[in-house]
């Protein structure tokens, strides 16, 4: 695989080159924290950052996108009838957006690219991104990315990967879109940077000593995680702000809603949570997951058994730890995992006994 | 690397781009049945502005569902009444309950709005051919049934079943839907009708008198290996049918049943109708009783 060297002195310089063919988005720090954001001309992204807040799935799925429009004139004779919303699909790359945001998005796909129905919002706007990713030298206390099938050199759903050292950047092109991306900027100078890359991998790995336990998860049977007798005591501190959804790089449920305004109208649809009562709630006020045991238990299910026996890719988790940092009354995924894995290794025991 | 080369590379253009799933068939009310005698329930028909859309909407199974559509209001999933060999138009028996279901029952024939479909899963077609088939209806969750019927009843598909069973019941002889047909099947050979009622002051009702359970206790077939069951209705009918079935003979894999969950995008995208690993509007709703045990009761 091809590294390519990057003075830092010729960086902002290359990055003005590829905005000439394409938008460019990175991390900004705003309030005290960062977000993805449109890099206007001349701006560089900020790459002193360890996480963002939010994570950047917003970047294929916006918090609120308009999917519709129409006009509600009964004049019109196209009055009612839904067209296809206008849309901007021009080639992007988003500088400096964590391995395991990338592979956060490259799981999601698996939700909105199927076999019998593809999302066109979801994958013209994932489909336009080159990923230009950066490496962690310095992950949070609470990541625990390395047994989240994720870590900080994670290559997966990247096209770039950025490797910090003191006075450039070795970048590892991992597709043809990345490739690409780098002589768009005019980073050419091949290197051999292998060694350096691996010493800074081995050495970031390292710092990640927080751990989620799920090898038992896959044997384990549905209905006995389901019933397990810890559930009330994991949901019991939850207000069900959603919180942990929201920051969540794997979550993407989502609502649809109409809005008119003036006689024109439009179709949205925003990001919804499974820890809100009204998610599932049926017209007849009947509401299938009418406790917070119940919607509490569907996010770690979800997550950690249900998407894992649904797909075979492992958990729908990539360790980044947001939901565990964010949460106001420190839930933590980790615990949560730990109790559910021990009825898997039960279960697995009592089959092995019997 | 020039421009024009990294654009071809990584933008779709919007010709490549695949049907949206989102974007609802426009259609024009064309009918509109009152059917229950306190006017909450209206059959609508539709038919298709534009041919295209009817020829890929036509392969709809019995079983199936759509999402209908009205601009600026919202849209919800309700169950295909019609029957894929009732050619020209789609209908659709809506119970007027909350924000869109009002709403369409205030629209008038000629009025335009959408249908997104056909979705989710159908009841087993080629399981059930060479099958008895009993169906057990409740309320007003009896109009995929009555696809279904007209679907069997059909000339070209009647000899594929064999004894078909029908049990249908609602409150009161003026909550049955499809009134006209119910009485043209209680009068054929080919299929045994059920018709009953909860309770009526009518001294002419000819029909029965009794909750779904116990009369499909009395009037159904033994089950077998070579039966089946389909159960729609409101959950307290679904709960106490189950023991009867049971009872009967049916296995938990020849008990089939349809859920309804709430739902948004219906095409397994937006998370919303999740029922463990499943989700309603796409790997069902149809499910046997067997694959439900399997999975926690959220529905
Ligand atoms: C597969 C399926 C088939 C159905 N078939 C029929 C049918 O043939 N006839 C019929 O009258 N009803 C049917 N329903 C129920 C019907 O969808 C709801 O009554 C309807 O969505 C209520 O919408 P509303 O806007 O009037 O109510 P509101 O409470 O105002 O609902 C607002 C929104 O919530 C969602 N929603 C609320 N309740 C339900 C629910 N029970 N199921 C799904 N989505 C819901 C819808 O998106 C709706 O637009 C079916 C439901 C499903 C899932
Ligand atoms: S955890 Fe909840 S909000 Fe997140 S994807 Fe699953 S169901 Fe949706
Ligand atoms: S962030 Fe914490 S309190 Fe808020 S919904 Fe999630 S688990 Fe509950
Ligand atoms: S309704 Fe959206 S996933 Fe089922």
């Amino acid at each position: 695989m091809k590294v390519i060297k990057i003075e830092k002195s010729q960086w902002a310089e290359g990055l003005e080159k590829a905005r000439q063919s394409m938008r460019l988005i990175g991390p900004v720090a705003e309030k005290g924290y960062h977000s993805f954001q449109e890099l206007a001309p001349g701006q560089a992204p900020d790459l002193d950052f360890q996480n963002s807040r939010l994570s950047p799935k917003g970047l294929a799925f916006p918090q609120s996108e308009v999917m519709l429009t129409y006009t509600m004139d009964k004049n019109d004779p196209e009055c009612g009838i839904m067209k296809e919303a206008d849309k901007d699909y021009g080639p992007r790359a988003v500088i400096g957006i964590r391995p395991c945001d990338a592979k956060a998005l490259a799981l999601v796909k698996m939700n909105f690219d199927t076999d019998e129905y593809k999302d066109p919002y979801w994958l013209n706007l994932y489909n336009a991104t080159t990923f230009v990713g950066l490496a962690c030298d310095a992950p949070c206390a609470t990541c625990f990315c390395t047994t989240a099938g994720s870590g900080p050199f994670d290559e997966q759903g990247l096209d770039v990967l950025l490797v910090d050292q003191p006075e450039h950047y070795l970048a590892k092109a991992l597709t043809d879109k990345g490739t690409q991306w780098l002589q768009a900027a005019g980073f050419t100078a091949e290197t051999d940077g292998a060694a350096a890359i691996d010493k800074a991998k081995s050495a970031a790995q390292a710092r990640i000593t927080a751990k989620i336990e799920t090898e038992h998860l896959r044997g384990a049977d549905t209905m006995a995680l389901y019933n397990a007798d810890f559930w009330e005591d994991v949901a019991f501190a939850c207000i069900n702000c959603g919180t942990c959804t929201f920051t969540c790089p794997t979550c993407w449920c989502f609502d649809i809603q109409d809005e008119t305004s003036r006689g024109q109208g439009v179709r949205m649809r925003n990001w919804d949570s499974c820890m809100f009562p009204i998610f599932t709630v049926h017209t007849t006020g009947h509401n299938p997951r009418d406790t917070k045991i119940h919607r509490v238990r569907q996010r770690f299910m979800h997550k950690l058994k249900y998407f894992v026996d649904k797909y075979d890719q492992g958990i729908m988790c990539v360790g980044c730890g947001r939901c565990v940092n964010q949460c106001p009354v420190n839930i933590d995924i980790r615990r949560a995992s730990a109790l559910m894995n021990r009825v898997g290794q039960d279960a697995r025991c009592a089959v092995q006994e019997g | 690397m020039t421009m024009a080369a990294h654009s071809t590379q990584s933008t779709p253009s919007r010709e490549e781009l695949v049907d949206n799933p989102y974007l609802p068939y426009p259609v024009r009310i064309d009918d509109i049945t009152v059917e229950s005698e306190d006017r909450s329930l209206k059959t609508f028909k539709f038919v298709f502005l534009n041919p295209d859309d009817e020829a890929k909407f036509a392969a709809y199974k019995a079983g199936q569902f759509a999402e209908l559509s009205i601009a600026g209001v919202g849209e919800i999933p309700i169950g295909i009444a019609s029957s894929p060999v009732e050619k020209g138009f789609i209908k659709f028996t809506v119970n007027k309950a909350g924000v869109v279901t009002s709403h369409l029952h205030n629209m008038q024939v000629g009025d335009i709005m959408g249908v997104r479909g056909p979705l989710g899963n159908w009841y087993p077609w080629e399981t059930l051919e060479g099958k008895n088939v009993l169906i057990v209806g409740g309320g007003f969750a009896f109009t995929t049934l009555r696809s279904s019927i007209i679907y069997m009843l059909d000339p070209a598909n009647r000899p594929k079943f064999k004894d078909i069973t029908v049990v249908y019941g609602a409150r009161s002889p003026g909550m049955l839907l499809y009134k006209d047909e119910l009485i043209e099947w209680e009068k054929r050979d080919d299929l045994n009708m059920h018709i009953t009622v909860d309770g009526t002051d009518d001294p002419d009702w000819k029909y029965n008198v009794g909750f779904v359970p116990p009369i499909t206790e009395q009037k159904a077939p033994q089950g077998d290996p070579d039966s089946y069951a389909i159960v729609c209705g409101p959950p307290i009918m679904i709960k106490f049918t189950q023991p009867v079935l049971e009872k009967l003979g049916y296995d938990h894999d020849h008990i089939i049943l349809s859920l309804e969950n709430r739902m948004k995008c219906g095409i397994g995208m937006c998370g919303r109708c999740g029922i463990g690993r499943e989700l309603v509007c796409k790997d069902g709703p149809v499910f046997t009783l067997n694959q439900i045990n399997q999975t926690p009761r959220e529905y």
